[in-house]
């Protein structure tokens, strides 16, 4: 299969309340590839991912970002998951009374520009529930309401097999979870991956634990805001045997 | 519908500014009542004079009772000109999807529409079973012992200034009896009487249920009602024979220089069930508190409201329930939204008197803020002076967060469709017991609510 550009980031620079926070990012995200973003906290790899999907909070310095081609300062926050933009969530947030059914509903839709029946939809729903051992009870409580951290990183999971994005980043999606439920999101990911071959993901992670599951093609050390090193998988064993603290105060 | 404050040249006959003796016993005399009616006006008129105006709730210092015409009877219904009415009530009428007869109707001009004569047909089922529904004044004439035996028992004139004043010049508005049985399986929508002026400024409803009977009664709708004056004082009435059961839903959206000062109470007998379902939208300032005594064991009563606030805009609002006999339970669920400026106020009572054990109520107050200029404040009062009662009151303050729009924006859904779809989320409990044409029409409401948004 030959591979496209998803998503291609050069020279970026974003800042938060006036402190800048990454400095000249370049990144070159392909169809059908799965790369790490690795880092010790506050690297910046959730800046990273909050800029890439446009929170308010967060201002592109310099730099730009084409998603598909098209220039990601055009576009709404919306617009961007139109496009095939999809963020899960480090922490998702609680929306009460607004259930998780209709939410989704409403978003496979707007993402789709596609209607489809609340029976219908809620066929789909069921079965990707099933997939994710998520108990079908959950799609008719509010947003994350009260959701154990497993649960909200479940749910994102199944947001992500029903909107079928084209560039999808994890942010730190592994956190917190215990070894079963890492295994039941790691299904997931595969799961995705195999009905959506084309699907590039971007896994942003303070551990190397989830890279034994889902095995990236390409990692990449992010320190003080800055890409300090890429390579394969071995890069997330040299983590992992040798922790960060290798990789600061260098460069490529 | 009656427009009072600067009527149009083309009216029968208009009262001095103002209020006086004369005004009310010509009121009355235009009406050809009954003399004990005229003696309840008179009487009402003076108690209104000697009540100060309240200050315990919303501000009021903007109303002038005596810059305000008390009654004007047009020469015909159709009394404004469609092009008189303003260019943003029109639009309104026709994002909600509204007919335009309809339309015409809800702005005050025009009482011909295609519903009439789906009302007659209605009308003969229900005159069938003995079923009364009319105007008040009609009623007055054609009911005069039934009206006599309840009306203003409920409500007495000196309860508050404002029933006062409605007690002395009210003007239209329905009257309703059920008789012991029957259970009316549609219901009873204020604007199939179009034959008489509901909209009036000071309505006077009374419902009367016989034992083991059923009635739902809706009035309003979601369209903002277009009135030129500036008072609105509607006062209603329900009697809950034992074991009969009434909900009364209003839905109304005032323009934004209308003082809503509504009082509304439900009596409910023996096993009897009363609901009031309250949508308060628009207007400068709503005070309104439907009340339900429970005065015989078994009774249930339950309040259901939701109130949207927006810039310029004092909702207070709330409910009252007294327990009055043993076993008897109640409901209260309050929702408000504020925004842009708005502010929304809950206030409640919560009464149970010594002796009424077994009593169970649940009162639940939610707010929905969306920016930091609007307001949200409760003034629950309990008062439960038995032990042997199961009482809970709940309250909630949510504020629409940046991050929960970002959130659903990054699945995709715009600005304007994710803090609809948070506001139809919060006010989900409403709506659903609400007849399917108005949830439908309180939908697009809010979703247009949310499209005028400044945030």
């Amino acid at each position: 299969m030959e591979k496209s550009t998803f998503l291609l980031i050069n020279k970026l620079s974003v800042s938060v309340l006036d402190k800048q926070v990454l400095y000249d990012i370049d990144l070159s995200i392909n169809s059908g590839t799965i790369y790490a973003i690795m880092g010790p906290n506050g690297s910046g790899k959730s800046t990273l991912a909050y800029a890439l999907m446009g929170h308010p909070r967060y201002a592109v310095l310099s730099g730009s970002v084409l998603l598909n081609g098209v220039d990601l300062a055009t576009m709404s926050v919306h617009e961007r998951a139109k496009n095939g933009l999809f963020l899960a969530f480090q922490h998702p947030c609680e929306i009460p009374g607004v259930s998780v059914a209709s939410f989704l509903r409403e978003a496979y839709s707007a993402v789709t520009g596609m209607f489809i029946s609340v029976v219908d939809f809620q066929v789909l729903l069921y079965e990707r529930c099933a997939q994710l051992a998520i108990d079908q009870s959950f799609t008719a409580r509010g947003l994350n309401d009260g959701f154990s951290g497993g649960e909200k990183k479940r749910l994102e999971l199944l947001q992500l097999l029903i909107l079928r994005p084209s560039v999808a980043i994890l942010d730190e999606i592994d956190s917190g979870l215990d070894v079963d439920s890492l295994k039941i999101v790691a299904d997931g990911i595969a799961l995705a991956r195999a009905e959506n071959p084309a699907m590039s993901i971007i896994i942003i992670t303070h551990y190397q634990r989830i890279l034994n599951y889902v095995i990236p093609d390409y990692v990449h050390i992010l320190c003080d805001g800055r890409m300090v090193m890429s390579g394969d998988n071995t890069v997330a064993h040299m983590v992992e045997a040798k922790g960060y603290d290798v990789f600061k105060n260098s460069t490529i | 519908m009656m427009s009072l404050k600067t009527a149009p040249s083309n009216y029968v006959f208009r009262s001095d500014k103002g209020l006086n003796k004369k005004i009310v016993i010509e009121i009355s005399e235009k009406k050809n009542e009954p003399g004990w009616m005229t003696d309840f006006r008179l009487k009402a008129l003076t108690i209104f004079e000697s009540m100060p105006m309240p200050v315990w709730g919303a501000d009021l210092t903007g109303l002038d009772p005596n810059d305000i015409y008390y009654y004007v009877k047009p020469i015909e219904d159709q009394h404004t000109q469609w092009a008189d009415v303003p260019e943003k009530i029109k639009t309104t009428f026709e994002k909600l999807g509204i007919p335009q007869a309809e339309q015409k109707f809800l702005a005050g001009v025009g009482a011909q529409f295609d519903s009439e004569v789906i009302y007659k047909n209605l009308k003969k089922r229900w005159s069938d079973q003995g079923v009364v529904f009319s105007d008040m004044s009609s009623a007055v004439r054609d009911n005069e012992a039934l009206v006599k035996k309840y009306f203003s028992t409920i409500i007495p004139a000196h309860d508050n200034k404002f029933a006062a004043l409605n007690s002395a010049v009210w003007s239209g508005g329905s009257f309703v009896y059920v008789p012991a049985g029957v259970r009316i399986d549609m219901p009873l929508q204020a604007y199939f009487r179009i034959d008489s002026s509901q909209m009036g400024q000071f309505e006077r409803t009374l419902i009367i249920a016989e034992p083991h009977s059923f009635v739902e009664y809706v009035e309003g709708c979601s369209a903002p009602i277009y009135k030129k004056n500036s008072l609105h004082s509607a006062v209603v009435e329900l009697v809950a024979l034992p074991e009969s059961h009434i909900r009364y839903t209003t839905i109304q959206n005032w323009s934004n220089n209308v003082y809503n000062l509504v009082t509304k109470r439900a009596v409910a007998y023996n096993n009897a069930r009363v609901e009031w379902v309250d949508g308060n939208f628009g207007s400068k300032v709503t005070m309104k508190y439907p009340c339900i005594v429970l005065k015989e064991p078994g009774a249930k009563g339950s309040i259901i409201s939701l109130a949207v606030a927006t810039a310029g805009q004092h909702q207070d609002s709330g409910g009252k329930i007294i327990h009055c006999a043993p076993h008897t339970t109640s409901n209260i669920i309050a929702k408000s939204i504020s925004k842009d400026g708005g502010r929304s106020s809950y206030r409640g009572l919560l009464k149970v008197i010594k002796g009424a054990y077994g009593v169970r109520s649940k009162v639940q107050c939610d707010a929905l803020i969306f920016d930091d200029i609007s307001r949200t404040d409760t003034y629950p009062t309990i008062d439960i002076r038995e032990d042997r009662v199961d009482v809970g009151h709940e309250a909630s303050i949510s504020k629409v967060s940046d991050e929960q729009l970002f959130y659903l924006q990054s699945r995709g859904l715009s600005e304007q469709s994710a803090r609809a779809l948070i506001v139809n989320g919060f006010i989900d409990a409403f709506v659903s017991l609400l007849p399917m044409e108005y949830a439908v029409e309180i939908n697009r409401l809010i979703a247009m609510e949310m499209e005028d948004s400044i945030g």
